[in-house]
């Protein structure tokens, strides 16, 4: 044991209060108190905030033994950077309560989206001693002028959650922050990264401390939490799937499961889905009333707060939930978790059951509710995977141009930066280790001139260089851009507001865009009719209607992960072994594979099953690889024009985590003579590049990455000012970029996005080679199938045709939708 | 299905061109809307960097319609510009200049925002409200419509302001979408002249047609 000041005073306080360090924390503090950075890997509800925390304070007190009870405002000393606003304020709880016992005169504030405008002035006049901080906020700091000074101080950086950062654009964010914080502190930060485990722990160390020019350590605490699963089945499982109705019809079976337990959250995957839901239970069990709470992201603020207050003392029974529950500090009373529908991977289902039972030595219990019968074989494949430990890796961003112009345009409304000093910055990060010369010309052009222009009848301006200095001088700009910083958070969202004024919420535009005048959607517990999208808002009125949409997306975006798929595909071969089955989940879908069975064919592991079905919408062809949503997309667009080659046709398809379907008005040319060459992985990525699709993945990619590089300014929700005449959709932007700018660099990430994330080449790839090397098996039901079902029901579609345009158009003359 | 397809309306012989406007045959008049000049430079003014070859492009096409039919008459309804002045605007006077005979006139859209002063330097008859010529009646916003006296309401109204685009819909859930003219009994729609611009979904009934422009060419619907 060793023994410094610093360990000594924290480890005697700690005595005081009946705890015993664990030795991953140990272990930290040892590394903190020797000037060391790295990882840390620990379960939620196992003392990871004070691995990190503690440690800083040990850190602190070796350096000022004699009077850190008495030195007040030294400066800014830990800066906690927290994915979740959620999170802030139970870890500020926590950490304030140790301070005062220790008699630390340290202060700490919180600084997100949320902190008041006085607050923030406060902070701005004497900073405190623990910042906690979202990405957004932090890059919020670094566009205000004289920042370098509020870091001098700083020396421990922690990033909670850094699984859930990396691999998405925040995390980018958190890694250009970081670039910047280590060159404003002089190379003496120490960065720790804490995060729950993942396929690629060391990767994920390597990723944060690259500007650090250094290795680390992983710090990872071998608690191994209990954890139960149990499914809840249907009385009957029924052999047609039902999709679509996101199993809401089992609702009732959750009262007892609630009634039983202290509180219960009851995770759902969408927010639309989690309206639905608040108001099933509250009418199956109206003495729910009072003690159930709905809990997401376009939740009121103030309601959101007192949740998790109530959530703290213990005053709430359940909470019906989104991911905005996922993350962070742990609600002691909550004692059960449900999982509604698919959670998609391994990890996002440990996450959520360790959301329950936080003494590390209680049992995690979690309960699965299906949304529709198949996705009890998910339950198991899950089940199996967690007894294997496979758990998702998360594959960090290289080169995500539209961050890195948003951070541009952060640093040039501050302080300025200059060229090659901020290159070799960036290119100390991660993920723009690669960036080239070149390109960082071609961004700061277009930063600075706008990129195409006819100079003499041009007025571009936002960079200007002064000195060698980027700078952007215009208020106007700069505060449009201060208002963007926060866009990375979410999707494209919009304002919902009563079409006579007031207020609602907001809502993922990519729910509203599938919506038709007149349709009826719930949000904040309300029946609303859509009445249309103008100026970036939903105008809405008030419906009587009880009948209201819910999204038949599950899981929203988010693909079955790898590991799952093929755990899912083992399970199918688990069915094919007669007799009882090791999970009840499996034992109760026998029924639904014994149809599959008969009127199709139930594939094993080493199969691929196709089922061509001909019904009144047309012609569809159906195929299960079981590889997530998003390979399915990519593969069907490829199906689609490899098809197409053989004779001119075109397709609608749809998709699921399962399989995909590809629809057409004519017969659909596969069979066993061609079917191996349809699905060989020759000419791959030729192939991906000439089908059409990538052209639409590519504009839907763009959307985001139009807001985040500001090319289209948002407002803020729930903002009444607007740009004036600075409006347009991103897909007109789509096209004027594809028709004038071809080469501009945000164009290009929208391919680059589709390639890496949205087509998962390389895990497309890899299911070619499987499928080559498996029995692909071709079968003609005379009807609907257990297993295309959902995927018909699914209503995301996306086009390819070989034939000429004007062809399809007189094709589809005779059935052009007349009004009234 | 790449030219210009007529339309007889009241006597008058009406081309119907891919190229987002109309030749009046009678009068040799081209008509239009939605023009937007000057939208990629109110952009990049604001920092936001569109290419600028869009606007480039808008107004070559203008031209080599004015040359395709010698017009002599040019007739704008509504949104000739998009907001306040910029230099793209001035490249729009130099070319004014080479059209000196063109006789132009505006019907003032929500956009047309510039100072009188601009106007009469471009030369261009201003008309606030509505303009009438022939057996017809030009305005900007059908919201207009309730302005009009009933004498004026017997005449076809030609229109802009919507951007108006239609959706085909064919079997397996295929659905199309393409800028279009949009035709009732009683007024017309015009697509916007600029390709600036985005679209409004509208739904002709039966008494109803729309041309929609398909790649480069003029389909009639239904």
């Amino acid at each position: 044991m060793p023994s410094s000041t610093g360990n000594k005073i924290i480890n005697d306080w700690l005595e005081t209060k009946g705890f015993r360090p664990f030795l991953f924390q140990q272990q930290t503090w040892e590394l903190i108190s020797g000037g060391q950075s790295g990882l840390v890997n620990a379960p939620t509800g196992c003392g990871k905030t004070f691995s990190v925390f503690l440690g800083t304070l040990i850190r602190y007190i070796n350096a000022h033994p004699e009077d850190y009870r008495h030195t007040t405002n030294t400066g800014l000393q830990l800066l906690w950077v927290t994915p979740l606003r959620a999170l802030a304020k139970d870890i500020g709880r926590a950490m304030e309560e140790v301070l005062a016992e220790l008699g630390i005169p340290w202060r700490l504030g919180i600084r997100n989206g949320d902190t008041s405008v006085a607050e923030r002035a406060r902070q701005k006049k004497a900073i405190p001693e623990i910042l906690l901080i979202t990405p957004e906020s932090l890059h919020l700091l670094l566009a205000q002028k004289g920042y370098p000074s509020l870091f001098r101080s700083l020396s421990v950086v922690a990033i909670d959650e850094w699984h859930e950062l990396l691999g998405s654009k925040r995390g980018v964010q958190v890694e250009l922050a970081v670039s910047r914080l280590v060159a404003c502190t002089g190379n003496k930060l120490m960065l720790w990264g804490i995060s729950a485990t993942i396929g690629n722990l060391e990767e994920a160390r390597k990723v944060l401390l690259s500007p650090l020019k250094k290795n680390g350590v992983t710090v990872t605490a071998s608690l191994q939490k209990k954890l139960e699963v149990e499914s809840i089945y249907p009385d009957e499982i029924e052999k047609y799937p039902w999709a679509g109705h996101l199993g809401i019809r089992l609702a009732y079976k959750l009262i007892p499961v609630i009634q039983q337990s202290r509180t219960t959250l009851i995770f759902i995957n969408t927010r639309g889905m989690s309206e639905t839901w608040y108001q099933t239970l509250l009418d199956i069990c109206p003495e729910l009333a009072g003690v159930l709470a709905l809990h997401h992201g376009s939740i009121d603020l103030e309601l959101r707060n007192w949740i998790e207050e109530q959530l703290h003392t213990g005053k709430l029974k359940a909470v019906v939930c989104t991911a905005s529950l996922d993350l962070g500090v742990d609600f002691r009373p909550v004692e059960t978790v449900i999982q509604v529908g698919s959670p998609k991977g391994v990890a996002r289902f440990l996450q959520r059951a360790g959301r329950s039972g936080h003494q590390p030595d209680a049992t995690s219990k979690i309960y699965f509710l299906p949304t529709h019968s198949l996705e009890l074989l998910e339950a198991a494949a899950l089940q199996s995977a967690i007894a294997d430990k496979l758990i998702e890796s998360r594959m960090p961003i290289t080169l995500c141009y539209d961050v890195l112009l948003q951070y541009l345009n952060t640093l040039a409304i501050s302080e300025g930066f200059t060229s090659e000093e901020l290159y070799q910055e960036v290119i100390s990060t991660f993920c723009f280790q690669l960036l080239t010369r070149d390109e960082w010309g071609q961004i700061l052009y277009f930063l600075t001139a706008g990129g195409k222009a006819m100079h003499q009848y041009d007025d571009f301006r936002k960079v200007e260089i002064e000195d060698g200095v980027f700078r952007i001088n215009s208020r106007k700009i700069a505060m449009r851009h201060r208002m963007h910083i926060g866009t990375i958070v979410s999707d494209a969202m919009l304002k919902v507001r009563f079409i006579t004024g007031g207020y609602v919420g907001v809502i993922e535009e990519y729910f509203i865009s599938r919506l038709d005048p007149g349709d009826v959607f719930t949000l904040a517990g309300r029946n609303l009719e859509f009445v249309m999208i103008k100026d970036m808002t939903a105008l809405v009125r008030k419906s009587t209607q009880k009948k209201s949409i819910i999204p038949s997306w599950n899981g929203g975006r988010m693909p079955l992960s790898a590991n799952l798929g093929k755990k899912l595909r083992e399970m199918l071969d688990r069915m094919h072994i007669p007799g009882p089955k090791n999970w009840p989940e499996l034992q109760a879908l026998i029924p639904l594979f014994e149809l599959q069975a008969s009127i199709s064919h139930v594939p094993a592991a080493s199969e691929l099953l196709i089922e061509q079905i001909e019904t009144k919408d047309g012609f569809h062809l159906f195929v299960y690889p079981f590889e997530g949503r998003l390979v399915h997309e990519a593969m069907a667009a490829i199906l689609a024009w490899r098809i197409s080659r053989i004779t001119p046709i075109t397709f609608s398809f749809a998709m699921n985590d399962y399989g995909f379907e590809l629809l057409s008005d004519q017969p659909i040319p596969v069979d066993d003579s061609n079917v191996y060459d349809l699905f060989s992985p020759d000419n791959l990525l030729a192939d991906i590049q000439r089908s059409v699709n990538s052209t639409e993945m590519a504009r839907r990619k763009f959307r985001d990455i139009a807001v985040i590089g500001g090319l289209i300014f948002q407002g803020m929700p729930g903002e009444k000012k607007k740009a004036r005449h600075l409006q347009s959709s991103a897909s007109l932007l789509f096209n004027v970029f594809s028709e004038y700018d071809a080469e501009n660099v945000l164009l290009r990430q929208a391919y680059q996005e589709v390639l890496d994330q949205q087509m998962e080449e390389a895990r497309l790839r890899d299911m070619l080679v499987r499928i080559q090397a498996s029995t692909i098996v071709i079968r003609f039901p005379q009807q609907l199938t257990p297993f295309c079902f959902p995927i018909k029901v699914d209503s995301m579609r996306e086009d390819l045709s070989s034939e000429r345009l004007e062809d399809r158009v007189r094709k589809m003359q005779q059935q052009l939708e007349f009004g009234k | 299905m790449k030219n210009p397809v007529p339309h007889i309306l009241r006597q008058q012989t009406l081309w119907v061109s891919p190229e987002r406007c109309i030749f009046w045959e009678e009068e040799n008049t081209l008509i239009l809307a939605d023009l937007h000049l000057g939208k990629s430079g109110h952009f990049r003014k604001e920092g936001i960097g569109i290419p600028q070859s869009i606007y480039k492009a808008d107004l070559q096409r203008l031209m080599a319609q004015l040359y395709l039919y010698k017009a002599e008459r040019l007739i704008i309804a509504g949104d000739f510009t998009h907001s306040t002045a910029n230099k793209e605007l001035d490249l729009f006077i130099k070319w004014r200049k080479d059209f000196s005979l063109l006789h132009i006139d505006l019907v003032k859209g929500n956009h047309d925002i510039l100072a009188d002063s601009w106007y009469s330097d471009a030369d261009i008859q201003v008309s606030p409200l509505k303009l009438m010529a022939g057996p017809f009646l030009f305005l900007h916003d059908l919201k207009a419509e309730k302005e009009l006296t009933a004498e004026e309401k017997k005449m076809y109204r030609f229109t802009g302001h919507l951007h108006p685009a239609v959706t085909l819909k064919g079997k397996g859930r295929q659905t199309l979408r393409f800028p279009c003219y949009y035709f009732t009994p009683e007024y017309a729609v015009l697509p916007a002249f600029s390709r600036f611009t985005g679209g409004y979904k509208v739904q002709p009934t039966k008494d109803e047609l729309v041309y929609a422009i398909v790649d480069d060419g003029i389909m009639r619907l239904p």
